[in-house]
């Protein structure tokens, strides 16, 4: 049992490059009223030179999506710079642009050279500029690596558009169904099949280097812990015990496994060192204890507890005694840190359903972000400014996300098919 | 979807009425799986409780507790659950004593409880609650006999529903526990 368990396993079910693409869309669907207005001036390129990708296009989408920036329409631009000298900053005043951004691309030994510049039209300066080159496969990335200087250099926050999404897709109904483990751009794109199966796929969970994924899979007819590379397809079964094997969440130094098992009687918080397999028991309880995950100090865990009666989130120092988190409602769960520590993004359940909601722990306010009946599974970015979860459009699971303050939000639908449990990725440079 | 008060005491008259309905005929319909869903739960949807969801087992209680023998595995393999509870309901404690005179007279049989929960709700949290309810019915079982070697319990959650849809109908054929010989 331990050799199996600390064997690395070839999943065999694992496919690489894909073509079974479960690629997501973006749908804005609420903006923010102050949303900073931007222009970004589609970047020139030698005449009969076509790219695969429309660079300008992805950082506009980007920063559109980031709920910050309102980028000015293609069409209301009558001049189209691609440089900052010949920027004329009375045109962009007179479209009331703040900041814009011009740019040239062009071949160059079998790579695509970006040449961009951000200006600040109220100052009439330049704030970034820079040459980066890429391969042709590779513009999408180089495109979120530009909105990401070009978010800092405004908002002083580091942009997360190069960061990725983990989630799960599920078809069928019953006996007949089938699911998909898959990783993407954080916008929706460029999906990787990470795991298919008959039997369902829950909790996916990043390690906080970004390389592995944690998460539970039926595939056996009872639920497991597994941990996978997601580059080599290598993976280990974390645990399989008795009963539940479920939330599996990485400590943020990456070398424990926070989990509920029910293999004592009632489901219960343990954690796991990863490395020696040892189980250290959390809680003691005679209520259900699920959906643990870390504090960004990795002092203490979040977790869902219903010994009060309903769910409710309690926080729990390592060592300590826990403590009850929430007290609007009857129903508050799967909590996550906003990573300085300061909120937790939740589940709310009343009256309209359930919502995510954030829960200022300084204030105590609970304040409800999304607005379907039936939202699930809340994951923040890293940099703390967005919220992805699982909603229902149509009668169909898709992804939303929605900024911290709950001002803007978008959808991203799948092509066929229910998507859920996004699970936003740390910062992976 | 909040009931208002008069509403409430509408839908509960009628569940009343229904169940009363019920026990004329002889108890042997499997009805009214939720009927007084709409006045008590924290969601429940108005109305529909009471007349939707009588025919959410295709099979009746009476095939169950006919199955006498103790040869034949039940053909009743499902029961279901009420919103938020893992109350065994008595309609079907027919069909789980059925199961147990099975069992116990097939001591090579074994059995998989698969406990499944409606959609509301967060996954994780529905996935314990499922095994809640698988659990109840492992120990009806084992008060009649049963030796706990022939039975497992496995949860699903949210994870497989029966039915699709973001109604009560479906939610009531979601909650439930289905014997998987």
């Amino acid at each position: 049992m331990k050799a199996l368990m600390t064997t690395w396993l070839v999943a065999m079910l694992v496919t690489f490059a894909s073509l079974a693409q479960a690629d997501l869309t973006i749908e804005i669907t609420r903006g923010s009223e102050r949303a900073t207005p931007i222009a970004v001036v589609p970047f020139e390129s030698p005449e009969g030179e076509r790219l695969p990708q429309d660079v300008a296009q992805i950082v506009s989408d980007d920063l559109e999506r980031s709920g910050y920036f309102d980028p000015l329409a293609r069409e209301e631009m009558f001049a189209t710079p691609s440089s900052g000298e010949a920027v004329k900053f009375g045109d962009w005043r007179a479209l009331d642009s703040r900041y814009l951004v011009v740019g040239q691309t062009r071949r160059e030994a079998g790579r695509v050279e970006i040449r961009y510049e951000l200006m600040d039209v109220h100052g009439e300066s330049r704030m970034l500029g820079e040459v980066i080159t890429a391969s042709e496969s590779q513009l999408r990335g180089a495109a979120h690596r530009i909105s990401d200087k070009i978010f800092e250099a405004i908002t002083g926050i580091r942009g997360a558009f190069s960061t990725r999404i983990a989630y799960v897709t599920a078809s069928g109904v019953a006996d007949d169904m089938r699911f998909g483990l898959y990783v993407a751009d954080a916008d929706g794109r460029n999906s990787q099949q990470v795991l298919t199966s008959d039997e369902p796929i829950m909790s996916p969970a990043w390690s906080p280097d970004g390389k592995k994924l944690a998460y539970v899979s039926f595939e056996t007819g009872r639920p497991a812990i597994y941990i996978q590379e997601i580059a080599s397809g290598r993976r280990v079964r974390a645990t399989s015990f008795e009963g539940l094997n479920s939330a599996p969440s990485w400590s943020p130094d990456g070398r424990r496994l926070a989990m509920s098992l029910s293999k004592d009687g009632q489901p219960e918080i343990y954690v796991m060192d990863i490395a020696t397999r040892n189980l250290t028991r959390i809680t003691h309880s005679s209520s259900i204890e699920t959906e643990p995950s870390w504090h960004p100090s990795g002092d203490s865990l979040l977790y869902t507890s219903d010994r009060s009666g309903g769910p409710q989130l309690y926080r729990h120092p390592l060592g300590g005694e826990p403590e009850r988190l929430t007290f609007t409602g009857g129903y508050n769960a799967r909590g996550r840190y906003a990573p300085d520590g300061d909120a937790v993004f939740l589940i709310h359940g009343g009256e309209r359903g359930y919502q995510v909601a954030r829960l200022d722990l300084e204030s105590d306010r609970l304040i409800t972000l999304s607005e379907s009946h039936q939202d699930e599974s809340p994951s923040v970015a890293p940099n703390g400014t967005m919220v992805i979860f699982a909603t229902q459009q149509g009668g169909s699971g898709v992804l939303g996300a929605v900024t911290a303050d709950g001002r803007a939000s978008f959808r991203l639908p799948a092509a066929q098919g229910e998507v859920r449990e996004p699970a936003w990725s740390p910062f992976l440079d | 979807m909040q009931l208002k008060p008069y509403a409430r005491t509408l839908a509960v008259a009628l569940s009343l009425a229904f169940v009363a309905g019920c026990a004329n005929t002889g108890g042997t319909q499997d009805g009214s799986l939720d009927g007084t869903a709409g006045g008590r739960g924290e969601t429940g949807t108005a109305g529909t409780g009471t007349a939707g969801t009588g025919q959410v087992s295709g099979t009746g209680l009476g095939d169950g507790a006919g199955q006498m023998a103790g040869s034949r595995i039940p053909e009743a393999r499902t029961i279901y659950f009420a919103y938020d509870s893992d109350t065994i309901r008595p309609e079907f404690e027919p069909v789980l004593t059925a199961h147990a005179r099975f069992l116990r007279s097939n001591p090579s049989a074994d059995v998989i409880l698969h406990g499944h929960t409606d959609e509301r709700g967060t996954r994780e949290y529905n996935l314990a609650l499922g095994e809640r309810r698988a659990n109840a019915v492992e120990r009806f079982l084992d008060l009649q006999g049963v030796s706990p070697s022939q039975v497992e319990v496995v949860s699903y959650g949210e994870e497989r529903p029966a039915a699709r849809g973001l109604n009560e109908d479906a939610y009531a054929q979601n909650r439930r526990v289905v014997f998987a010989y």
